[in-house]
């Protein structure tokens, strides 16, 4: 069974998958496809229904800004290991369109190898490939203590003089 | 050199235990071969037609003698006394035992080096002007530039995954020796009218099946703005980018699709939202990246020397060396001196691990311990006093480093091939000692001057054969090693891609057919200074094509 993680600690996942031709429930916290967000049209049941959406990773965020934004949970796709598309759908979802909800990582490429890199680009939480050990891939966000990116100030910061002594070669 | 600082050391050190780990998972069968392989490729590991193949980045070229000594040490620990260094300055060692390239990894890291993207879908090693800093004809140095592009670029989050792999270089001086215009994206440091510096950015050239000249998105790109223009560029590609097929999958592609009009639309319109973010680079930002880089205290009375005359008037074999290998140098009594990789004998491009450590000790001795790979697949040392040159001639000749053919036909670049690579279709190590053994006289090869002779084993084009003055591309014929030839290639700043023959030549054909061509030139040139390119440009393929396939018809 997969599991939902964050840095530091395994989730509870209150969120549930409904299938396209599967009937909404009244209440509830559910996951829609994409495709079946669009087919309701806005016709959306009134009551206590928290929706999330599953987004292809070839969807433009931005041209869709509007209808994504109201949405408490986004889980973006990434259909292989080495598809990282989805990793610039996250970055402008959070960076550009300052996206406050949950930023959910699933797929194929959810694994211990590429969490951080996930991390860096701003998702909040990762529902691992059936095969990862969740305590493993907590330890992973650890792998590197520090970054490069993603923007510069870290760099600015270091290369003032005095700030980081440049070590002997 | 850059010197890396403690953050930069963090970063490699943890590279290794990340790679260690994934090693050790794969060993244990707990990664899936095709997952690792991924990542293995992002630290340069190939696994090649006999053994694993381990890349190294040398960031645009630069190295100390004491990471070529390190590179010496791995030659002889890892491998089979040698490395290659490739057409993109980089080194590759071909007989590391896949168990042992963590070891090799943390060897490399305590010299301040990586394997780091060297390879796998990604944004690769920068690669710049083997004379950087030194050049007559620069604008300024364009390696702080780099360097900033290199960190941007390292283990970026958002673009380690990308459609293909990515590759970016630099130019900032008048003459083009990076050959900025076929690369994913190319730039070239200007100043405007307005005295102020900035770029002037082409994004989809390469070379490879469908071999582009990549065409200017941006005439004139603020200095601040470097590395926001790349972000928008990157995302772009990484969100349009074809993953359908492999071979449309670099952004050449995604720009000819799109149309170049509507691409730089779409990179505009991106840049416009992040350009005044934190990536925007601040006043001092760069000089601060200038002042990690050594300087040297060149001798103000190098040109004072006398020997040097003397020795070229007194010995007719270090004149001849010192007429092709040196090159000018900004600073008055100092030269170039460029270390001839191509020697007879020799695939391109190899060194031995005594080669290097000996010429890691004439760095220390005679060019401030330091070191360029250019992208013909020789070294630089780049900063050598006038009065020394006469000794480091002599040391290198007793090398073997001191083929004096640096431009000329034999000095000629070469991808591994069917050697050592798997995806090869022909030999190319075989066909270039051919070649030498054609065009063993230096007064014949002085007399063919400039030339640049580039040949790969298959369609990738490693070897650059589609920017050839004369290009070679190794086919596969029913099982057989054939040889198609372009005439009329360059990556300079005329970039063009050469144009066919015609019918390929058989692994025999292939040398004397260069032959022919080089006759043709020497029949038609209009004189002794019409190059091989200007004068095919001038004449077409015609009188080639007559020559080369004349026996056929008869
Ligand atoms: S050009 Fe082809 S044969 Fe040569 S190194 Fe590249 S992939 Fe291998």
């Amino acid at each position: 069974m997969s599991a939902l993680i964050r840095p530091g600690e395994v989730l509870d996942n209150r969120w549930i998958e409904i299938a396209d031709d599967a009937d909404l429930p009244a209440s509830g916290q559910v996951i829609l496809s994409w495709a079946r967000w669009l087919s309701l049209d806005g016709q959306i049941p009134t009551g206590d229904l928290q929706i999330g959406l599953r987004l292809p990773n070839t969807l433009d965020v931005v041209a869709h800004a509007s209808q994504l934004q109201s949405h408490p949970l986004l889980v973006l796709d990434f259909p292989s290991f080495a598809d990282g598309r989805a990793y610039s759908q996250a970055r402008l979802l959070k960076a550009r369109l300052g996206y406050r909800g949950e930023l959910r990582a699933a797929g194929q490429a959810v694994v211990r190898d590429q969490l951080q890199s996930l991390q860096n680009c701003g998702f909040d939480s990762y529902q691992l490939r059936g095969d990862q050990d969740p305590a493993l891939c907590i330890g992973a966000f650890a792998d590197f203590s520090a970054s490069y990116q993603p923007n510069l100030l870290a760099m600015r910061k270091r290369l003032r003089p005095g700030s980081h002594a440049p070590l002997a070669q | 050199m850059y010197r890396y600082d403690q953050y930069d050391q963090t970063l490699v050190d943890e590279r290794v235990i990340q790679f260690r780990d994934q090693t050790r998972r794969y060993l244990a069968g707990e990664l899936p071969a095709d997952e690792f392989r991924a990542l293995r490729l992002r630290n340069g590991l190939y696994v090649q037609r006999f053994a694993p193949m381990l890349r190294i980045a040398i960031p645009y070229g630069l190295l100390s003698s004491r990471q070529l000594r390190m590179l010496g040490h791995i030659a002889r620990t890892y491998d089979k006394h040698y490395g290659h260094f490739t057409t993109r300055q980089n080194i590759q060692f071909n007989w590391p035992a896949l168990e042992r390239v963590p070891d090799i990894l943390a060897d490399l890291a305590s010299v301040q080096m990586h394997a780091i993207q060297t390879s796998g879908n990604c944004i690769r090693n920068v690669t710049s002007d083997h004379l950087a800093g030194v050049a007559a004809d620069e604008l300024l140095d364009p390696r702080p530039y780099c360097e900033l592009t290199r960190q941007w670029a390292t283990f970026h989050p958002e673009f380690n995954w990308l459609p293909r792999k990515f590759k970016i270089a630099f130019s900032a001086a008048g003459g083009d020796r990076a050959a900025i215009r076929v690369h994913d994206i190319g730039v070239q440091i200007v100043r405007n009218d307005a005295g102020e510096l900035g770029y002037t950015i082409y994004v989809g050239g390469g070379l490879g099946r469908t071999p582009i000249i990549g065409p200017m998105v941006r005439e004139f790109l603020p200095e601040a703005d470097l590395l926001s223009y790349f972000e928008a560029v990157l995302r772009v590609y990484n969100r349009l980018g074809r993953r359908d097929n492999i071979y449309k999958a670099r952004i050449k592609i995604l720009v000819k699709e799109t149309g170049l009009a509507a691409f730089r639309q779409m990179v505009e319109a991106e840049w416009e939202q992040i350009k005044d973010s934190e990536l925007r680079l601040q006043p001092g930002d760069l000089d601060a990246m200038r002042a990690r880089f050594d300087t040297f205290d060149y001798d103000p009375s190098a040109a004072s020397d006398t020997s040097f005359d003397a020795h070229l008037a007194a010995d007719s074999a270090f004149a001849a060396w010192a007429r092709r290998n040196l090159q000018p140098h900004r600073v008055a009594g100092y030269k170039v001196a460029f270390v001839s990789l191509k020697a007879q004998g020799i695939a391109p491009g190899d060194m031995t691990d005594t080669q290097m450590d000996a010429v890691a000790e004439l760095a220390d001795r005679y060019a401030f311990g330091e070191v360029r790979v250019t992208h013909d697949q020789n070294l630089v040392l780049a900063d050598v006093r006038q009065g020394d040159l006469y000794p480091l001639w002599q040391s290198l000749r007793d090398l073997g480093l001191a083929t004096p053919n640096i431009g000329l036909l034999t000095d000629l670049i070469c991808c591994p091939g069917l050697d050592f690579c798997s995806l090869a279709n022909a030999g190319s190590i075989g066909v270039a000692q051919d070649i030498f053994d054609l065009f063993d006289n230096l007064d014949d090869q002085h007399d063919i001057g400039p030339i640049k002779v580039k040949m790969s084993g298959c369609m990738n084009g490693c070897g650059h054969h589609s920017v050839g003055h004369i290009g070679i591309l190794g086919v596969d014929k029913k099982g057989e090693e054939w040889y198609q030839v372009t005439l009329g290639g360059s990556a300079e700043n005329d970039a063009s891609l050469g144009d066919r023959t015609g019918p390929s030549f058989s692994r025999d054909e292939i040398a004397p057919a260069v032959q022919k061509i080089i006759d043709v030139y020497l029949r038609m040139r209009n004189s002794e200074d019409e190059t091989f390119l200007a004068c095919y440009r001038r004449i077409g393929m015609a009188p080639f094509k007559a020559e080369l396939y004349a026996t056929e018809a008869a």
